[in-house]
């Protein structure tokens, strides 16, 4: 093989594999989107909805219980005090039921905070559902302001049956500093 | 390195230039091959001495010698060295020396883009190295870089994100060299199944390598984004979800470690049959195995999060999928000791690693397929069950490999033989005390002492203070390892070495058909490919 041919032929050769090369890079990306579809689609890693079901009434299925679980949380920095009303409830699959939470900001500014739903078990999450909820929008506080915020949530009778008990958690985080920049 | 001049390439042949510039500007495959494995064995020192500062630490509970900080910073530093700085370079050093000479090519494909891979990886060292001198420190949270803990990092975060950049940029390079040059610069009647097993495993392991590496440097650039340009990729609060991170991180991070063993397999694949004066056994059986362990690779990458929240279908799936791999792992530990089986079979030092490797090796790959059953792996994940798992799978494999590989290749290089006497007592030092220093972790791992802490409960110490034993002198002997190379750079045994050093070694690779030592240019006219039954 002759040299020019042989340099053809590797640059021909390198395009290709740089190509692949450029491709995975946006493959990485890609994964982002994808994930969060998958996600959306399965209700896997305890990804909820972030937005508020229509109220649609179901048959309540006395029989059954399900233990619904309340954990609030906030991030190191977050200075703000977030709890609930209650850590536990028993509940009927299909029967509504609201739960009142309850955050204040401590500092002496104004804070744009947003909540973060999980649920667990992930698979749980997409027959757990909330018509209202603090955690769709961005809540405001102003200075040293307390707000009891209720949640709205119904379990979905479809719900497998060996789910026994679901946990929702919360965690506020300061978005003030995003938000405002 | 002087050049020889032979029948092969008696014209215009001339020698390296002289003084370092030779070294700056090569285009040399042989040149750069040495200068990657020169800058591997020092990164094997310096990431050695960050384990040694590890296991001292944790030769006794309480704190001792460092801050905890600096400790966590040791970890993750020393698994960044050893992958970045030594393994990987040192098998593309292996490489750039090796596959011309196996397939009869006169050099790379690419010797100016060659270069560029060498300094681009050591400037991506230095800046990693840098870190440890930044306020804050060097990154803390592991190699695996997970967030939101690495985003605490002080001002280290930019430079080891932009330093994995440059590593990535460097493989890249280099994986698109051996790429080209096994597709387009094999001699005449060098088929692609007659290519040795080192070459085929490189050309898979390159593969590997432009696949992962983008999606790596994709990962860490989110990373970057997310701490100072308020994306929030793996940022709950913004939307996003730090377990993506996971995924996208093990979705490189599960080929990465097969970067790491491919070519391992090759060099125990290359060294065995010619210490059991046998061809490999299952040649096409190999090959077939490399490329489905490197598929394998890409679909098992969630078996390392099976904590994190899967569903049960995704654990059962991970969980298969996993335990598929020991199947073609399998056929090649087969292979292996089957071309052993009734060979005349000798124990130099190479031959000697090769063994211990076969043996060793099979032990991490066990240890593999109990952390392959999710339900179990509940129990070892984020243990010392998992460092000792991955160290049998990196020390007696890749790093026992390595050296065999030198051992085995220094005389054919340098025409000097190594001291034999002293090489063996390099391997059992070695496969020893490696024993002794990861054994006991799998006790650690299974009484439940976790991962990168630097103090722990004192029911763990007895172990913890053997395994730092057997650390010190694993570390102890590698320096006997140094000296040794470098006597036989210098002068050797003193003894001559034949063209084919080892015996009947010519008709296991047209390498040793080449003078020893290796002249400067090799193959600048293409070898005649005699047909063999499989090398």
């Amino acid at each position: 093989m002759t040299d020019e041919a042989l340099e053809q032929k590797n640059s021909k050769l390198v395009t290709k594999l740089l190509l692949i090369v450029i491709g995975m890079f946006g493959f990485g990306y890609a994964l982002v989107p994808i994930y969060d579809v998958f996600c959306d689609i399965t209700g896997l890693n305890g990804k909820v909805a972030s937005e508020a079901v229509a109220e649609t009434s179901y048959e309540v299925d006395e029989s059954r219980e399900i233990t619904v679980e309340f954990i609030t949380s906030l991030n190191k920095k977050t200075p703000m005090i977030f709890r609930s009303e209650t850590n536990k409830l028993k509940v009927h699959p299909g029967k509504y039921y609201t739960v009142n939470f309850f955050a204040e900001n401590k500092t002496a500014n104004n804070m744009i905070a947003q909540a973060i739903p999980s649920i667990s078990p992930g698979a749980a999450a997409e027959f757990f559902k909330k018509t209202e909820c603090f955690c769709f929008t961005e809540q405001t506080f102003s200075a040293h302001e307390g707000k009891t915020m209720p949640v709205r949530f119904v379990v979905d009778p479809e719900l497998p049956e060996r789910y026994k008990t679901i946990t929702l958690a919360y965690t506020f985080f300061d978005n003030t500093k995003v938000v405002t920049n | 390195m002087s050049a020889v001049v032979t029948e092969h390439d008696d014209h215009h042949d001339h020698g390296p230039e002289k003084g370092i510039l030779r070294w700056l500007f090569t285009t040399n495959h042989k040149d750069i091959g040495t200068l990657y494995l020169v800058f591997a064995l020092a990164m094997f020192f310096v990431g050695g001495t960050m384990a040694m500062i590890i296991r001292a630490e944790l030769f006794q509970p309480g704190m001792q010698l460092v801050e905890p900080q600096f400790f966590n910073s040791m970890t993750t530093m020393h698994a960044l060295v050893m992958v970045f700085g030594a393994v990987m370079p040192a098998f593309v050093g292996f490489a750039n020396w090796m596959i011309p000479m196996m397939i009869g090519a006169p050099d790379m494909a690419l010797p100016r883009m060659n270069n560029m891979s060498f300094w681009l990886l050591v400037a991506g060292v230095l800046i990693l190295a840098s870190t440890l001198f930044m306020e804050g420190g060097a990154p803390a949270s592991g190699w695996t870089l997970y967030p939101p803990l690495v985003l605490q990092t002080g001002n280290a975060l930019p430079f080891a994100v932009f330093s994995v950049h440059l590593l990535g940029i460097s493989s890249i390079m280099g994986a698109i060299n051996i790429i080209a040059t096994i597709f387009n610069m094999r001699a005449p009647g060098m088929t692609l199944m007659k290519m040795p097993l080192f070459v085929w495993t490189w050309l898979i392991t390159a593969f590997l390598l432009i696949a992962v590496m983008p999606v790596f440097a994709g990962a860490v650039t989110m990373l970057l984004t997310d701490g100072f340009f308020d994306t929030s990729f793996f940022d709950a609060a913004g939307g996003g979800d730090p377990v993506l991170y996971q995924h996208i991180f093990w979705f490189f991070g599960h080929p990465e470690v097969y970067i790491m063993i491919l070519p391992t397999f090759g060099v125990a694949s290359t060294i065995i049959p010619v210490f059991a004066r046998k061809p490999l056994f299952g040649y096409s059986a190999m090959v077939v195995a490399t490329v489905a362990i490197a598929f394998l690779s890409f679909i098992v990458w969630s078996h390392h999060m099976f904590t994190v929240g899967m569903p049960k279908a995704g654990e059962l799936y991970f969980m298969y999928a996993t335990m598929l791999i020991a199947i073609p792992t399998g056929v090649k530990i087969f292979n292996w000791t089957a071309t052993m089986w009734k060979g005349a079979m000798t124990f130099e030092t190479p031959m000697l690693f090769s063994i211990a490797f076969v043996v060793l090796f099979t032990l991490g790959g066990f240890t593999g397929l109990m952390m392959a059953l999710s339900p179990l792996d509940y129990q070892y994940h984020d243990t010392y069950f998992i460092v000792a798992h991955f160290h049998y799978t990196l020390v007696p494999a890749s790093i026992f490999m390595i050296q065999a590989g030198a051992y085995y290749w220094l005389p054919k290089w340098t025409g000097h033989m190594y001291d034999e006497r002293l090489g063996r007592l390099h391997f059992w030092l070695s496969a020893i005390s490696v024993n002794i220093l990861f054994f006991p972790q799998h006790f650690l791992g299974l009484a439940g002492m976790p991962r990168r802490i630097p103090d722990y409960a004192v029911q763990f110490a007895d172990w913890n203070m053997i395994s730092s034993i057997g650390a010190f002198i694993y570390g102890g002997s590698q320096l006997l390892f140094l000296y040794i190379v470098i006597k036989t750079i210098k002068q050797g045994t003193g003894e001559k070495v034949s063209d084919e050093v080892w015996e009947d070694a010519k008709k296991h690779g047209l390498e040793w058909t080449l003078p020893s030592p290796v002249p400067y240019h090799t193959f600048t006219t293409p070898p005649k490919i005699i047909p063999t039954e499989h090398i």
